[in-house]
């Protein structure tokens, strides 16, 4: 019994009601404006972790986060019709990969991940959506531990999918040779 | 670093397919802000008096606010400023939506244009790419049709644009320039979008905007969304319901229309309908509404949802907002749904919802009247609904009767002559305006309406009450927290304003209570139409979130400028002045200022003197609402007294040369 306790979680998730999105965006901005470096120092609704796919004549307002990055496109990329428009089912996907720019920083190309504002009270999306499209809901869930990657990795991973682990190494070690000449 | 701006301008020369990226200087920016403010500056440098509206030497400057792109809630909006076709001075309207804070992230405070390009093009701006592009197959289209067609065929669904229709293509002189869910409408800027052959300026951008003091700047907003919070949850008591909360009067929202219907007026500014409103129509009337509105929507980067998305059965979906709900039903003598449907048609045309409603209820009274005749209107409907229809294909076209009346109420009168004018009775320097006729003269509102060179009465007033509460017990309580007064003595004027007796219009508030009342009104929507902050959180509404308080703090953490309340006052006040300073160059004088001859029923001519007399004094304005020198040179202006005085506009003696102005006349 006490094993199991220790495997259960509070699980944060926010809950959206694309019901109640006005569209206007707020989430991006607030977004874009605490993960920049240093906090708030600049703003860029591209680089946010959240966006809203807005199709304003057809009432189509649906709030989607950066979820992992992952490293190879899907195999086979289905079409969705609803309301009469057909979409790529990319259209709604959570993950940044190489087949779109969705959900990377727009000068890098790095992967962008929600992390739901670690160090604030509530995510700021959430804070900052006045209208309750999102809100955050905690619940108790039982999962499996995973590692989770530190953003250095993450990053790093995704270049390695584009260039090769090999370039990559190959570029270290002439960065730091370079380095060590200077 | 420039802060909260890009400190980049495009500079697009039509005539040759030029486009620069022009730096621009941070000292503009803390003598006039920027949107509004640096707009006027350069219409003041680089458009003389000489130049007509439709010349290619006009400039339209598409210009995002100071702080557009920074989290500021509600800072969107575009300033766009011309020499207006209607009224031949600076328009400056402007739009809210999302196209200004895209312009800022593509790296651009401002896309100035000159010049006429030959063929029809629409711009593409994103990032640092920026094409005209041909727009031959976009010519005839609707402004909103344009729009996604230019999303689509430049594969970017993120772009923002606004565009025109065939009314500016056309160049109706009150055609408006539409953007999604807003639009800029007065002054005729979509004719001269039109005039420069400019379909479209689209805009994508993914760049930085940078702040000078972060987390300041954040915490600023943060109590902005706190106050936001607090006022919907304490709606203001004892004024009616849209005027009880934030954000622009909430007309997607209510249902309850009996005030606008039985105080405004119906046909061309006429009749009022005193027991209009009643349970069948309010019934017709909430079917209508909740029928064809699909949601609620909002700027960027805004909580008030003061528009909605209109879907009338068998019509293209359209985005609409505040009152051009009513003004095609109550110019026509109709009802809500035929006010939803041709609003649809006349959104796509792109034309602004005030002037276009009157202008074809002016032409039906000229027919009623006998001024035009049936052989002006060949094929005229019997209905009134189906005449409306078929005035806004002329006017839009421009065919027969329709190409006089494409330019507004007053000059077709000028032009149909025989009494006309007489039904042109709704202007202000040239302008339609609200359908509203009152009894009693407002010495605020008659101020307000004769200085005002938005020449648009929302665009003016705000912040203070429009009537006093009936008793002192709740003006008094109404006080209490009231923090965005400048002053303490505000409270007192309103405290001691009374429905009737002594302390009641006209004469109370006094003069120098109205100057100032009227004063700091009209400053907080200078600054807002700087900043580029929606007037619906700030000076349009009571008690709203922005203030000259907290403003001076949103500057300085924002752009990185030290900004204090007397400086900010001091430089709302300088290009306040400008704008003047551009008009007056124009010909704009005394006589030019007042509101519609029966606005009010009951007039006090002297009385409405002394106001104008007091106002331009406290302006540091001559006689004839010149500003002086003495008065320019004190706001750092001493280039325009040089300028007015080389003209002849003012003597060495810094008065105005009323003589040679009348004789010109």
């Amino acid at each position: 019994m006490a094993s199991k306790e220790k495997e259960k979680k509070i699980i944060k998730t926010i809950k959206i009601d694309v019901d109640k999105c006005n569209g206007c965006r707020a989430c991006e901005v607030i977004c874009s404006s605490f993960h920049a470096s240093p906090k708030y120092s600049s703003n860029n609704p591209a680089r946010s972790r959240i966006r809203i796919i807005r199709e304003p004549l057809r009432d189509i307002y649906v709030p989607v986060y950066a979820g992992e990055y992952t490293m190879a496109e899907c195999a086979g990329r289905d079409k969705y019709t609803i309301d009469g428009k057909e979409y790529d089912e990319c259209s709604f996907c959570r993950a940044s990969c190489p087949s779109r720019e969705e959900f990377k920083e727009p000068d890098s190309g790095l992967p962008l991940k929600c992390d739901m504002c670690e160090g604030e009270d509530e995510p700021l999306c959430v804070k900052w959506c006045l209208v309750d499209a999102l809100t955050l809901e905690e619940r108790e869930e039982e999962v499996e531990e995973q590692e989770e990657m530190e953003d250095l990795e993450i990053g790093l991973e995704s270049l390695a999918d584009k260039y090769g682990m090999q370039t990559i190494m190959d570029t270290l070690a002439r960065m730091s040779t370079d380095d060590k000449s200077k | 670093m420039r802060y909260a701006e890009t400190g980049f301008n495009l500079e697009v020369d039509l005539t040759r397919g030029n486009i620069e990226k022009k730096a621009t200087d941070p000292r503009e920016t803390e003598l006039y802000l920027g949107g509004l403010g640096t707009n006027a500056k350069i219409l003041w440098d680089r458009v003389g008096p000489e130049v007509t509206p439709f010349s290619p030497e006009n400039l339209l400057i598409f210009s995002a606010g100071l702080l557009c792109g920074t989290p500021a809630t509600g800072c969107n909006r575009t300033i766009v400023s011309t020499i207006s076709p209607q009224t031949e001075l600076m328009a400056f309207s402007m739009m809210g939506g999302f196209w200004a804070p895209e312009l800022k992230y593509a790296g651009y405070d401002k896309v100035v244009l000159r010049g006429k390009s030959e063929k029809l093009v629409y711009l593409w701006i994103h990032n640092d790419t920026v094409e005209i592009r041909d727009a031959s197959h976009l010519a005839g289209k609707g402004a909103v049709e344009t729009a996604e067609q230019i999303r689509q065929e430049l594969d970017q669904p993120k772009a923002q644009v606004a565009a025109i229709g065939l009314a500016g293509e056309n160049r109706v002189y009150y055609a408006s320039v539409e953007q999604g869910r807003s639009s800029a409408s007065r002054g005729g800027i979509g004719a001269v979008m039109g005039d420069k052959r400019v379909k479209a300026i689209a805009v994508r951008g993914t760049k930085d905007i940078n702040l000078a003091k972060p987390e300041e700047f954040l915490s600023l907003c943060n109590e902005v969304l706190a106050y936001i919070k607090h006022r919907e949850d304490n709606p203001i008591k004892g004024v009616m319901p849209i005027l009880a909360g934030l954000g622009s009067p909430q007309e997607m929202k209510v249902h309850d229309e009996k005030w606008h219907t039985e105080n405004f007026m119906w046909g061309n500014s006429r009749t009022r309908r005193k027991g209009f409103w009643n349970d069948d129509i309010e019934k017709q009337w909430t079917d209508t509404l909740e029928g064809a509105r699909t949601r609620l929507i909002s700027c960027f980067n805004c909580p008030m949802k003061c528009g909605a998305t209109i879907s009338m059965p068998g019509l293209p979906t359209y985005m609409m907002k505040c009152f051009t709900k009513l003004t095609y039903t109550m110019a026509a003598y109709s009802d809500l749904d035929f006010g939803l449907r041709i609003a649809q048609k006349a959104t796509e045309y792109g034309l602004d919802g005030f002037s276009t409603p009157q202008v074809m209820a002016f032409a039906l009274e000229l027919l009623e009247a006998g001024i035009l005749s049936k052989d002006d209107f060949p094929g005229l409907p019997e209905s009134n609904e189906d005449r409306f229809y078929y005035l806004l294909d002329m006017i839009v076209k421009r065919e027969g009767i329709g190409d006089v009346l494409a330019k507004g109420t007053y000059w077709a009168a000028q032009e149909i002559g025989n009494g006309a004018e007489e039904y042109a009775h709704n202007t202000i320097k040239k302008h339609e305006q609200l359908p509203l006729k009152l009894s009693m003269l407002n010495p605020i509102y008659f101020l307000m309406y004769s200085i005002g060179e938005k020449i648009n009465i929302t665009q003016i007033e705000g912040q203070f009450p429009q009537a006093p509460f009936p008793k002192r017990e709740h003006r008094e309580k109404f006080c209490e927290d009231w923090i965005q007064v400048p002053h303490e003595k505000f409270k007192q004027y309103f405290i001691d304003w009374e429905l009737r007796g002594e302390n009641s219009i006209p004469y109370y508030p006094t003069v120098d209570m109205t100057c100032d009342i009227v004063e700091w009104q009209e400053m907080m929507h200078y600054i807002d139409d700087a900043l580029g902050q929606c007037a619906g959180l700030s000076s349009f509404p009571l008690k709203p979130p922005y203030h000259i308080h907290n403003y001076p703090k949103f500057i300085s953490a924002g752009a990185g400028i030290e900004m204090d309340e007397e400086k900010l006052t001091r430089a709302a006040k300088r290009y306040r002045t400008l704008v003047r300073a551009v008009n007056i160059r124009r010909g704009m004088r005394r006589k030019d200022e007042k509101p519609p001859e029966d606005h009010w029923k009951k007039r006090f001519p002297e009385l409405e003197e002394k106001l104008l007399d007091a106002y331009y004094k406290l302006k540091g304005w001559n006689e004839e609402g010149i500003p002086t020198k003495e008065a320019l040179e004190k706001m750092d202006l001493g280039y325009v007294a040089d300028d007015f005085i080389q003209r002849g506009i003012l003597t060495d003696e810094e008065t105005a040369d009323k003589q040679k102005e009348t004789q010109t006349q």
